[in-house]
């Protein structure tokens, strides 16, 4: 339906709020590390509604969703 | 179509701060406002020291750091020189509960045309986590390892509630602890500038914020931590609201 998300894996810091905070279970921790040698999140295009509370709750605007 | 969630555009790269710091969200919540009311080219904010000068690095509005506690004086010189701009303060407990509480109190009695954003962690942050006027009872903090022992040290300071008192025109209390909070805490701000762009007076929201790194708790811990410990003695809501805020 159009729906894009994009995470920006180099901005994440590996808080997991977003992964807590979504109600579908749509985020995940991704297995892989971005260059900070954090482990970033990743979204499940399949069960994710596109509802932005990833997006709210994200202290470093990992998120953008259109 | 839904609702489009896009970043704003006056944040720049990537904050300096910790993972899961309360600032980074409600920086974000800042340049959201200033950017739907149209005002992100005519603000000023005021910073004083601590981390919450950090937002100077990354959100691309003017700004001026002052010294440690002043940023209500200095914003009150800038909104007296420039009345057409929009004057924020962005401060820290440590620095508007201690080093600064006269520059706040007096900036508040005085009904500056200022708006202040205060974030409340219930330490200093940037130094290594010491015990602010904000720490709770029985807070271990790096200078109170036994906990914070209220006989000695009295009782938390609730600011909002001393300037509510004050012939303000809004003071509110928000947390970042869960979505429908960090909403919430965007309406306070947003009105809280508003009060400013009618020019009714003073306004303030005071944010309850995590600082994971210094409670030596994880970021999700953290936020339990306000949910439990911290809005039961930090009540969240509008304190004042003046008529047509």
């Amino acid at each position: 339906m159009g729906l894009a998300v994009k995470v920006e894996k180099e901005r994440c810091k590996g808080c997991q709020y977003c992964i807590k905070a979504c109600p579908k279970d749509a985020v995940s921790l991704s297995g892989e590390r971005n260059s900070q040698g954090i482990e970033y999140i990743s979204v499940d295009l399949e069960k994710c509604v596109g509802c932005g509370t990833c997006y709210t709750v994200c202290p470093d605007l990992v998120f953008t969703i259109s | 179509m839904g609702k489009e969630y896009k970043g704003p555009d006056c944040i720049k790269g990537t904050s300096g701060y910790c993972a899961g710091c309360g600032h980074g969200i409600i920086n974000r919540l800042i340049a959201e406002v200033l950017e739907e009311m149209g005002l992100e080219k005519k603000t000023i904010i005021s910073l004083a020291v601590g981390c919450s000068c950090i937002m100077g690095d990354y959100v691309e509005v003017d700004k001026i750091q002052a010294p440690h506690g002043r940023a209500p004086a200095t914003a009150t010189g800038i909104k007296r020189m420039r009345p057409d701009n929009l004057v924020l303060t962005y401060q820290g407990d440590g620095d508007i509960a201690s080093i600064g509480c006269a520059e706040i109190i007096h900036a508040a009695a005085r009904n500056e045309k200022i708006t202040t954003i205060f974030v409340n962690n219930g330490v200093y942050g940037m130094t290594g986590g010491q015990m602010a006027p904000t720490t709770l009872p029985h807070q271990v903090t790096a200078t109170s390892p036994r906990g914070r022992d209220t006989s000695l040290t009295g009782m938390p300071v609730k600011l909002s509630e001393m300037i509510a008192v004050l012939p303000v025109a809004y003071v509110a209390r928000g947390s970042v602890h869960n979505p429908a909070s960090i909403k919430k805490t965007k309406s306070y701000i947003k009105k809280a500038i508003q009060a400013q762009v009618d020019k009714e007076g003073f306004s303030m929201v005071e944010v309850l914020a995590p600082c994971p790194t210094n409670w030596h708790l994880s970021p999700l811990a953290s936020m339990e931590r306000i949910e439990q410990e911290v809005i039961p003695y930090y009540t969240p809501g509008e304190l004042v609201k003046k008529e047509g805020v």
